[in-house]
């Protein structure tokens, strides 16, 4: 399991970092720093997740009238899940912002290419 | 004093909410400034009365003192340095908005952004763990991004679509980071995770791998070369005072401050963080002052500088960290190292927004940026110039000014250190700056009118402002010995005790 899970992070985060990198359209930058973005909220959720005794662990809710003790040993670690819905949320007001300010660029120059948006030089 | 700590953040958050609610009522929109102002002053007068105390643990949440379950806000003496710093370049900075903003509409938007902005810069230097300090370095990040395309010009707009893209490149490596760093402690608080570290053992490759990570994202945010590409674009597109905050304190408090606190406290200084951090400040404060030489846009060229003087601060805590992971390690030198990088990041504070502020009260009555338009200013302007001129001469590092002396610190430490050859670097640097401002004199402050015969003095909010940095360029080289003794000295033991200060008051 362990290896697996960097790898497959890895290679979702480079698919995104190349499309930061190597596209020139604004919204395909955009969509590339969201790939980015997903490949490390994948990360936090899968490392969370156990497997007890080759039994998949539960989700982390207790159910009415439960012992707290035996869903602590059965259940997946919730910390990265609420720590990944807050990288979430800080994400769609990221990703707001972006639009918004591609929208405002294309107004003011005409286009989503980002080799005809340079006027800044030196 | 404990019950003051949460509202360093409290108040700038809730204030930012009200000053957007406050704009919405009719006849109290004048009352939004006066707000800003005051919310800004009351945290520098806390983090003032701050200084001196003991080192004070919050618990936030009502999870239990000592329980690191809930926010743990640590304010030890480098949480106390960097919040002076913060609040002192953020009044300064929201009184000559006061004046300066005028020609913007919406004000209240920018008040409310700049409050959230400082908020999140107070909440960064604040946080006991790793997850706090990422989150408020976003909220921080997303309030500067919308600043910097502030005025919506074409320019400006670039400047902040580029930043913005590099920026949350970064942010996704940090965060990347410390997911590694709890998956392998499961522990997210800093003092915890550091103990976790050294059982799974400190050089083993998962750990070098989120030490790459978040090195990459901190020099992202910190703009060290080769991560700097967004820097000259950015700051000079911002507003005057947006500018100030940047260059003066964003790029310290979720850069520098950041990467000093992750490498000595979390991680424990050795010897390939150390190398990593002397590179990246060589490389930063050589490239960064070659490239700002060439400049002719006044703001363009102080950003420049912004990369170069932030070198000398992480070049300094390399070689502080590297006398640290040394098998004897020399404490009264790895401190003088610490306290000669402290020492410039609150100077450099002082002086850079003190340029970008005078450049701001320029650009204004000028009407231009580019110094071979400039000429004259000195009779037109005298204040702003006198300023203007304090603060390049601490830049360049004249005594008796604060630049000065932080630079002779560094350059001394690093002998001691055993880095002869970077030492030499370092003075070299320091003259290629000083030749460098005295072009910025010989063009905008002497010589003849021609294009700003017009110019006159700028209005006195922004001048109150200017002569406050100005003096405190000057006290600061004055006061050197007191300042490191109340300020500088308890920063640097706070970082040399590696994570000894965030533990107090902790039960596992």
């Amino acid at each position: 399991m362990g290896i697996t899970l960097y790898v497959l992070a890895f290679a979702v985060l480079l698919a995104g970092l190349y499309a930061v990198v190597a596209k020139k359209n604004i919204i395909k930058i955009i969509v590339g720093v969201l790939i980015l973005d997903y490949a490390v909220n994948m990360m936090l959720v899968l490392v969370g997740y156990r497997s007890i005794d080759g039994q998949a662990g539960q989700a982390p809710i207790l159910p009415g009238g439960a012992e707290t003790g035996a869903l602590a040993k059965s259940a997946v670690d919730p910390l990265p899940q609420a720590m990944v819905l807050t990288s979430i949320v800080i994400g769609l007001g990221l990703t707001a912002l972006m639009v918004a300010m591609a929208i405002r660029l294309y107004e003011k120059y005409g286009t989503f290419d980002m080799n005809e948006i340079r006027r800044l030089r030196g | 004093m404990e019950p003051l700590v949460p509202l360093l953040v409290a108040v700038p958050l809730g204030v930012a909410f009200a000053v957007v609610l406050l704009a919405h009522v009719r006849g109290l929109r004048r009352l939004t400034g006066l707000l800003a102002v005051a919310a800004v002053v009351a945290n520098l007068a806390i983090s003032l009365v701050l200084i001196g105390g003991p080192t004070i643990n919050t618990f936030v949440g009502g999870w239990g003192d000592g329980r690191t379950l809930g926010i743990q806000m640590v304010c030890d003496g480098l949480a106390k340095l960097m919040l002076v710093t913060i609040n002192l370049v953020a009044a300064v900075s929201i009184v000559y908005a006061g004046a300066y903003m005028r020609r913007f509409t919406k004000v209240w938007l920018f008040e409310s952004l700049f409050l959230l902005m400082t908020g999140a810069m107070n909440g960064v230097v604040l946080a006991g763990d790793l997850f706090n300090m990422f989150v408020f370095l976003e909220v921080a990040a997303i309030a500067s991004y919308a600043l910097v395309g502030f005025g919506c010009e074409a320019e400006e707009l670039e400047a902040a679509f580029k930043y913005l893209i590099l920026g949350t490149v970064g942010s996704a490596l940090i965060l990347l980071g410390i997911t590694i760093l709890y998956s392998l402690t499961g522990n997210l608080n800093m003092a915890m995770v550091s103990q976790g570290l050294a059982v799974v053992g400190r050089t083993s490759p998962a750990v070098l791998l989120a030490a790459a990570m978040l090195l990459a994202g901190l020099s992202l945010k910190a703009a060290m070369v080769p991560f700097h590409a967004w820097l000259p674009d950015a700051h000079p597109s911002a507003p005057a005072p947006i500018s100030a905050m940047l260059s003066g304190v964003l790029i310290k408090a979720s850069g520098v401050y950041a990467l000093a606190r992750v490498v000595f406290s979390v991680l424990g200084p050795s010897p390939q963080y150390a190398t990593v951090l002397m590179v990246l400040g060589a490389a930063s404060m050589v490239i960064g002052v070659f490239l700002a030489i060439g400049q002719w846009d006044f703001k363009r060229l102080l950003a420049y500088h912004s990369i170069s003087q932030m070198g000398y601060v992480v070049l300094a805590l390399g070689a502080a960290a590297a006398v640290m992971s040394r098998s004897d390690p020399d404490r009264t030198v790895a401190g003088l190292c610490l306290f000669g990088g402290l020492f410039h990041l609150f100077n450099h504070a002082a002086f850079k927004s003190l340029l970008f502020l005078s450049s701001g009260c320029i650009e204004q009555q000028a009407g231009t940026r580019l110094l071979k338009e400039m000429g004259g200013l000195s009779r037109r302007m005298p204040i702003t110039s006198f300023c203007c001129r304090i603060g390049a001469l601490s830049i360049a590092g004249v005594p008796p000014f604060n630049g000065f002396f932080s630079k002779l610190i560094i350059i001394i430490s690093l002998f001691l250190a055993g880095y002869p050859v970077l030492a030499g670097v370092a003075v070299l640097v320091a003259l290629m700056t000083l030749l460098s401002f005295i072009k910025v004199q010989r063009y905008a402050l002497e010589g003849e009118p021609t294009k700003t015969a017009g110019a006159v003095e700028a209005p006195a909010l922004m001048c109150i402002a200017l002569v406050v940095l100005a003096v405190v360029c000057v006290a600061g080289g004055l006061a050197a010995i007191p300042l490191r003794d109340h300020l500088f000295a308890p920063a640097g033991d706070a970082l040399m005790n590696a994570s000894g200060s965030l533990t107090a008051g902790v039960t596992p």
